[in-house]
């Protein structure tokens, strides 16, 4: 009895479909390269194997041995980057996830992200580390890089709440104020890595003032890489969200702005406050992200950016929306992604074809992800009349998963 | 002034006509998100068209007989291919949309999600690096008309109309004024166009009156991919040098934002756009712009930053969005599902 809830619980079928989701996500992807591999002859049938082999399993790919021919195995380094490619994933996938359970689109991730980054560099880097234990450095510029994200998120927020414009706009413009401001500071600044010469238009690793996240034993496990404590100081936060979110009265309010925010209103809730402050805790989230990757100590930031956002800031919407905007559900889907990018890097090095493929299959995932909400929705419904279930649940998952939805989907067509 | 003028309209011309995209997709009910990957799908296309066409032998034939007219043939065919492929790109939007009843703020992210990524594997697979650029020669000795091109000598002068107007410009701008002005007919003066807008105010209302909801909805988002994938074309022919690299420079984005201060409506929509234009165009050449002719470059001796200038256009709209959003008014049910049962 307790295991048939579960499966009918609506957390197991969203699971399910996005699971589904990633498994057509793939198979599309799969496709693309059979494709390309038949049509052009230079490529030829045997890479379409290698092709599709290291699309699925390139996290464990270690290279191509004497032969030429795919070697495989544990390899560390892919797996330490793959850790440390999805910590600033999990913060902008929670940024994009609770501003989406308050009603919002944060589509200014990118900019939050900036923004922190330039803060928590510009921190990182001012202080001088010989007065000033790099612990505590790299604490004040954690924190400073996340308030400036909440600020600059929180004018999003205030725009939507007090002037009606629409945050998916707001949002838009500060991007690009943020990548102009950004460039403009760091313009003007003496950060500008001019000691390696052959490093034109990038800011200083933070390690040249001494401050870099421990490893705590991290680069140890994965030799090789650049994993680092940040990873875990995410999983951390996306635990303090889900908190927040599920278990107090703010995140109660927050949400219920979120689903009505007139209704909310009414039952007392202060909703402008609310959406700004909605938009502050996505953009202090984002910009943590930001301040956990550039506080690593291996990571260079090229400073001249008003041309382009940054793509993790982008890359928190398919995480978020493949975690179904749960908190815990973002970590999971920021290392799926990130593995996806790491199969990606492995693909372009080994085979003829690149990188892109891994965001096309991402692509994929969330435009059905987008149909999934609505089945899951549909599921919902049905869940509540259990004599429309069909009797056999412990059928294979699938099997019953896609029986469910043939007749949620009837059902649909008959109201 | 002359340069202001056409700098301006450079800018200002792809983002009207995608702005129009957005308007013909949200008047029938469905929130285009996608205007932004259906930009840089159709930029590809059209560029990929170009591409291939310069190893066709009319095409040789005419660049080496310095046939104008049929070179203007072949950057209209290549408008035309990239309307086909966004409309077609953009039935993945409207079939999860109206179809699925699937949420259309996130199909809309997909398909930018998508256009970039299938757009750059198939680039680097192609040309092997990250840009696809025409095959020979470039945008302006392909496709500009100047004056030689129209028969006069390079010493005439046309005085300012002509200088501005038919001097160094491009085929493409003119057509999109002309379609911007068609379309905005047909959307306000047809029976077409009253049933479209209906869909986006009160589909219930609509269906009782015999208009098919899901077709008329069909029909605003196939519109708006056909104009968006055009005016990616025209983006990338006119800014960019006719070359495609999976980005637009989020002049998507930038046309949902002219869009919303257009308050929907194309007129709105046209000064918007150019308004949004002049201060790119500002932007982008500040320190050439010679405002009134006496040889004194004024912006540049100000000593502003460059970094400054650029962001004015993104300030001004937030500043002018929000003196005028409070009269901002959407389509009544876009972004809600269409759902016969429901009331």
């Amino acid at each position: 009895m307790e295991k048939k809830s579960f499966f009918r619980s609506e957390s197991f079928r969203s699971v399910l479909a996005s699971l589904i989701s990633i498994v057509i996500g793939m198979a599309v992807g799969a496709l693309i390269i059979c494709a390309v591999g038949m049509t052009d002859p230079s490529l030829g049938a045997s890479s379409v194997g290698e092709g599709i082999k290291l699309v699925f399993g390139g996290l464990f790919s270690t290279g191509r041995n004497a032969q030429g021919v795919l070697t495989w195995g544990f390899n560390s380094t892919n797996i330490g980057n793959m850790l440390f490619r999805a910590t600033p994933l999990i913060m902008t996938g929670l940024s994009v996830a609770t501003a989406y359970k308050t009603g919002l689109f944060n589509i200014g991730a990118p900019g939050q992200y900036l923004m922190g980054t330039m803060a928590s560099l510009m921190i990182a880097l001012s202080i001088p580390s010989d007065k000033v234990p790099p612990v505590l450095i790299w604490i004040i510029a954690f924190a400073g890089g996340t308030l400036a994200g909440a600020a600059w998120g929180m004018i999003s927020g205030a725009m939507k709440a007090f002037l009606n414009i629409n945050e998916v706009i707001a949002c838009i413009m500060t991007n690009w104020i943020a990548a102009n401001l950004v460039t403009f500071f760091f313009d003007i600044s003496n950060f500008k890595n001019v000691v390696e010469n052959t490093k034109s238009g990038y800011i200083y690793k933070t390690t040249y003032n001494g401050v870099a996240t421990a490893k705590l034993g991290l680069d140890k496990i994965f030799s090789g890489s650049q994993v680092n404590g940040g990873i875990i100081i995410a999983i951390i936060i996306a635990a303090g969200v889900y908190i927040l979110m599920e278990k107090t009265t703010l995140g109660f309010q927050l949400k219920a702005c979120g689903s009505n925010r007139h209704a909310a209103r009414y039952a007392g809730i202060k909703d402008k406050r609310n959406i700004v402050l909605s938009m502050g805790i996505a953009g202090g989230l984002s910009a943590a992200g930001a301040s956990l990757y550039y506080l690593a100590g291996n990571t260079e930031f090229f400073w001249s950016t008003y041309q382009s956002l940054p793509a993790i800031g982008f890359n928190g919407i398919p995480v978020a929306l493949l975690a179904l905007c749960n908190p815990i559900g973002v970590i999971f889907a920021a290392f799926f992604m990130s593995m996806l990018d790491i199969c990606g890097l492995q693909l372009s090095n080994l085979t003829a074809y690149n990188e892109y493929i891994t965001n096309v299959i991402i692509a994929v995932i969330v435009y059905l992800s987008a149909f999934s909400l609505f089945i899951s929705m549909l599921l919902g419904k049905i869940g509540k009349k259990p004599e429309t279930v069909n009797a056999n649940e412990e059928k294979p998952v699938i099997n019953d998963k896609t029986t469910v939805a043939e007749d949620a989907a009837g059902k649909g067509g008959n109201e | 002034m002359t340069y202001i003028i056409q700098q301006t309209l450079l800018y200002a011309i792809p983002l009207m006509i995608v702005a129009l995209a957005g308007v013909f997709a949200e008047r029938s009910g469905i929130i285009n998100l996608a205007l932004e990957g259906i930009m840089i799908f159709g930029a590809f296309i059209g560029v990929l068209f170009v591409n291939k066409m310069q190893s066709a032998e009319w095409v040789i034939a005419a660049k080496n007989a310095k046939d104008w007219m049929s070179l203007q043939g072949l950057e209209v065919m290549a408008m035309a291919t990239a309307a086909l492929c966004g409309a077609i790109f953009s039935l993945l939007l409207s079939f999860a949309s109206i179809n699925l009843k699937a949420d259309q703020t996130i199909g809309g992210t997909a398909l930018n999600l998508m256009a970039p990524a299938l757009v750059l594997f198939f680039i680097r697979i192609i040309a092997n690096q990250n840009t696809l650029q025409m095959q020979t020669g470039d945008a302006a000795s392909w496709f500009m008309i100047k004056k030689t091109t129209l028969g006069f000598s390079k010493t005439d002068d046309l005085g300012f109309l002509g200088n501005t107007f038919i001097h160094r410009v491009y085929l493409a701008t003119y057509i999109c004024i002309i379609v911007f002005i068609i379309l905005s007919v047909i959307l306000y003066k047809t029976r077409f166009g009253l049933r479209l807008r209906s869909c986006g105010e009160n589909p219930q209302a609509s269906d009782s009156l015999g208009i098919n909801v899901y077709r008329m909805r069909y029909a605003g988002t196939t519109i708006s991919g056909a104009l968006a994938g055009m005016g990616g074309f025209v983006y990338a022919l006119t800014t960019a040098n006719c070359s495609a690299n999976g980005d637009v420079a989020g002049f998507g984005f930038l046309a949902l934002a002219v869009m919303i201060f257009g308050n929907w409506k194309p007129l709105n929509i046209a000064g918007a756009s150019l308004l949004f234009g002049l201060f790119k165009c500002i932007a982008a050449g500040y320190s050439s712009i010679d405002i009134n002719g006496d040889g004194i470059y004024m912006l540049a001796e100000l000593g502003i930053s460059p970094h400054i200038y650029r962001m004015l256009p993104y300030v001004i709209t937030l500043v002018v969005l929000a003196f005028t959003s409070s009269k901002s008014r959407a389509p009544k049910a876009e972004g809600i599902p269409y759902d016969k049962g429901k009331r």
